[in-house]
């Protein structure tokens, strides 16, 4: 039984992860908190169904939500981030807002507020390995995020716009100095987490066989409290808390009751903000943030 | 230091500071007398406002004292000390937002102690506030500008009101750090005169300075420091020819 | 004589005004909190449990419940302080969370099943409230401790160096906006007779900063532009009705691209100047 929430917790923590990631990327490179990116996730996962009730392949399905989502993302760059970048952090997290207000009512417009289903699961079949079972679904949810993620960190390492990234992640005004214009690599950061939320998107909306506008709020706030945790400034911190917080809200659920799972996953959150505010993953502790 | 029995303003015993393996300040002592205007020169990063930090409580020494009036400061929470009577300006100009020079002054008010005075309208609760306010403005010429926001002056202007928030609640020392930083000769001219009127008024004022001909014109007392160190300290005839001082000014020089 | 209908919507600009103020308040201080629903279902719950389980009358239980409320924002107030910016945003977010899923959990108060029982008040009633609150707010804008807190916004440490105590500036802050906050929860169960922690989720603490992002965010009065907007131009655009969040959203992006103080602000609001010396 135990092992079984574990293998819940992991596919939870896994889509966690990618979402986190996406926050992050965002947020430690350009210190902004994207709030759209839960109606990006939500989003991926209405593109990726579309594919697949059009009878596409899973992974074209994959692709078509990373890449509206992506879209997405670059159209809220231009407008959401580019005019702001030299305003406090607030106000682009504002905007972003506003976007996904927006997103979220175009969403509920275009497909009804009511749950689109698929119309079989997808992927049903279950695999037993010993006391776990494990459906096709988690399997591909799991080897998805793990692709997504070394694909992601061969990014970021080892090509030089990745490098730019981090350099600019680094210091803003050093990368300039060193000629990385931050320009165009912002809308790069911004198009990588909407492809990250969108692959997330699709792959939860799959393993559920529905989905809602609705979906990206609270999985949103949650993938919030799990770049917090993991650390803001370091995106890998999502790797371990994402896994982390994702079996953690399942053996609580599991163990305790559905509903103190929020109290237990954001109080997490807060006591990281107090007490290590650079997230367990991050290194010495550096200046908190600009002022409102 | 400087001869007297009478009890010091402002005095610093040995004061020390290590941010990790650098030091500093290193051992420094100075005091500034009752209506005294004593200034700290030295090089580019000697730790002048270093010194200031710490006087106003922003850093904690690893070792040493500042005492005002006799009694003890150090490290206090920096409004504790702005109440005992330590007011200070900035090298870059901090003003607020956007905020006029009026409520710049009415908001540096003495504290008060009675908490309906500060949640009542002000114009009805606190004619003394503005008063005093009104007072500040005049004595820094500052009448014209008055509703102006603080931050849409020249630079000079920015200076002055800056000078006046500090003096508003009636300090017993005034720390200026650059006070003519950028100005001309006759924009200067015009601060130290301030100053003067000040110090007579019965202010101490503790400067840091790089424009020696204003130094040398208007402070009582000097204090050379270099490398987190005081090398010297008289008056200023006596630092103008020191070959300690001018061996530090040209071995900075580039 | 007012329609139902309308005398509902005036109710909700009234409660929605008084949330919007608890999230102004705090942000004249420099701190943007994300979270003031929670104090909102704090201020609910403790109201309605104090008249309809004890049978306290309203106007003191609404008291009780924002003293109540007003230490619990002060509590999170000095936790606060170590926090900053989008930090200290994320921070209120997450505590916001916790007291819906407290409320949740609270099967004492019918957890995830709402509450209900209230005594049905008036829109004067609620006006009252909301019309002394923003009376007191505005009062307080002309007094000292208001420019202590705008001092804080704009420079903490200049600020401190002119004799303010930042702590209590910012604490206060905290725990005044939750007191208010709670009050527009109580008037909300009063009026709708049923709450239930859904009411008091992050939707709601966004509602309140949209109206003040949007209404105004230098001046109090900016709370009542942004809650009238937010309850009463719906009902303009009746035809855009499904689209009516989308505009929302767009008007927030498009007021931040173009004013970003909002609507109202202090030179808009010239009559009432500070400037005027004795």
């Amino acid at each position: 039984m135990l092992l079984q929430q574990l293998v819940n917790g992991l596919t939870l923590g896994a889509v966690y992860t990618l979402i986190a990631l996406s926050f992050s990327l965002v947020m430690g490179i350009l210190g902004v908190l994207n709030l759209a990116i839960a109606e990006l996730f939500m989003l991926g996962g209405y593109f990726g169904f579309a594919a697949i009730l059009a009878k596409l392949p899973l992974p074209v399905a994959l692709l078509a939500g990373m890449a509206g989502a992506a879209l997405v993302a670059a159209v809220i760059e231009k407008i959401g981030y580019q005019p702001f970048r030299d305003a406090p952090v607030v106000t682009p997290m504002l905007s972003t807002l506003g976007f996904s207000i927006i997103l979220q009512n175009v969403a509920t417009n275009l497909w009804g507020s009511d749950p689109l289903q698929l119309p079989d699961e997808v992927l049903a079949a279950r695999f037993t390995f010993g006391p776990v079972s494990v459906s096709a679904m988690q399997l591909v949810v799991l080897g998805a995020t793990v692709i997504l993620v070394a694909l992601l960190a061969f990014v970021v390492q080892r090509t030089s716009m990745g490098r730019a990234l981090r350099a600019i992640a680094e210091n803003r005004d050093v990368a300039r100095l060193l000629g990385v214009s931050a320009g165009p690599l912002t809308l790069v950061a911004f198009t990588l987490s909407g492809a990250l939320a969108g692959a997330a998107g699709v792959l939860v909306g799959l393993h559920y066989a529905a989905i809602t506008p609705y979906v990206g709020v609270e999985i949103g706030l949650k993938a919030i409290a799990v770049m917090v945790v993991g650390g803001t400034k370091r995106i890998w911190g999502a790797l371990i808390a994402g896994p982390l917080i994702g079996v953690a809200e399942v053996m609580t659920t599991a163990y305790g009751g559905s509903q103190i799972r929020d109290f237990v996953v954001y109080g997490l959150m807060i006591t990281i903000l107090l007490l290590r505010p650079q997230g367990l993953l991050g290194g010495a502790r550096t200046e908190q943030g600009p002022r409102v | 230091m400087s001869g007297n029995r009478e009890q010091p303003r402002l005095e610093l015993s040995d004061v020390t500071i290590r941010f990790g393996g650098i030091c500093a300040l290193n051992d420094i002592s100075l005091e500034v007398l009752p209506k005294q205007v004593v200034g700290i020169i030295g090089p580019n990063g000697a730790g002048k406002t270093t010194t200031f930090n710490v006087i106003t409580g922003a850093y904690r020494p690893s070792q040493g004292e500042v005492r005002l009036d006799g009694k003890a400061v150090t490290a206090k929470p920096s409004h504790l000390i702005a109440r005992a009577g330590i007011s200070r300006t900035f090298q870059n100009i901090r003003l607020f937002g956007e905020m006029t020079v009026w409520e710049h002054l009415l908001v540096a008010q003495p504290h008060n102690e009675f908490p309906l005075r500060r949640l009542l309208p002000t114009r009805w609760a606190n004619p003394q506030a503005l008063r005093r306010a009104q007072e500040v403005l005049e004595f820094l010429k500052l009448e014209d500008v008055k509703d102006r926001a603080a931050r849409s002056l020249p630079y000079g202007l920015q200076r002055r009101v800056e000078m006046a928030r500090a003096v508003t609640a009636r300090p017993k020392l005034l720390l200026l750090d650059e006070p003519v930083a950028g100005m001309n000769h006759d924009e200067a001219d015009e601060i130290r005169h301030l100053m003067l009127k000040l110090r007579d008024s019965g202010l101490s004022i503790l400067l840091i300075e790089h424009d020696m001909t204003f130094v040398m014109h208007l402070c009582d007392y000097l204090y050379v420091l270099d490398f987190g160190v005081m090398i010297a300290h008289g008056r200023p005839d006596e630092i103008r020819t020191n070959p300690t001082v001018l061996d530090a000014y040209l071995g900075h020089a580039t | 004589m007012m329609s139902t209908y309308y005398a509902g919507l005036l109710a909700d600009v009234g409660i929605l005004l008084l949330g919007a103020l608890s999230v102004y308040i705090i942000l004249a201080t420099g701190q943007l909190s994300l979270g003031n629903a929670g104090f909102m279902g704090i201020g609910a719950y403790l109201t309605s449990y104090l008249t309809v389980t004890t049978g306290i009358p309203l106007t003191l239980a609404l008291v009780i419940a924002a003293a109540a409320s007003g230490a619990t924002g002060v509590v999170v107030g000095f936790p606060a302080l170590r926090l900053k910016g989008i930090y200290l945003a994320m921070a209120t977010l997450g505590f916001g969370e916790m007291v819906r899923s407290f409320f949740l959990n609270f099967d004492a108060m019918g957890g995830a099943g709402g509450f209900h029982g209230m005594r049905h008040v008036s829109v004067a009633y609620i006006w009252t409230w909301a019309a002394a609150i923003l009376l007191l707010v505005a009062l307080l804008e002309r007094s000292q401790v208001w420019l202590e807190m705008r001092a804080v916004r704009d420079d903490e440490t200049a600020a401190g160096l002119v004799g303010l105590n930042t702590t209590t500036i910012k604490v206060g802050s905290f725990g005044f906006a939750a007191a208010v906050a709670a009050i527009a929860g109580g008037l909300f169960a009063h009026h709708h007779v049923y709450i239930e922690p859904g009411n008091f989720s992050f939707e709601r603490s966004i509602d309140f900063v949209l109206a003040v992002i949007l209404g105004g965010s230098t001046v109090g009065a900016g709370a009542l532009v942004g809650a009238l907007l937010l309850v009463m131009l719906p009902e303009y655009l009746r035809f855009l009705a499904e689209w009516r969040f989308a505009i929302f959203g767009a008007l927030l992006i498009a007021m931040l691209l173009v004013r970003r103080q909002g609507i109202l602000d202090r030179s808009l609001f010239g009559v009432f100047r500070f400037r005027r010396s004795a």
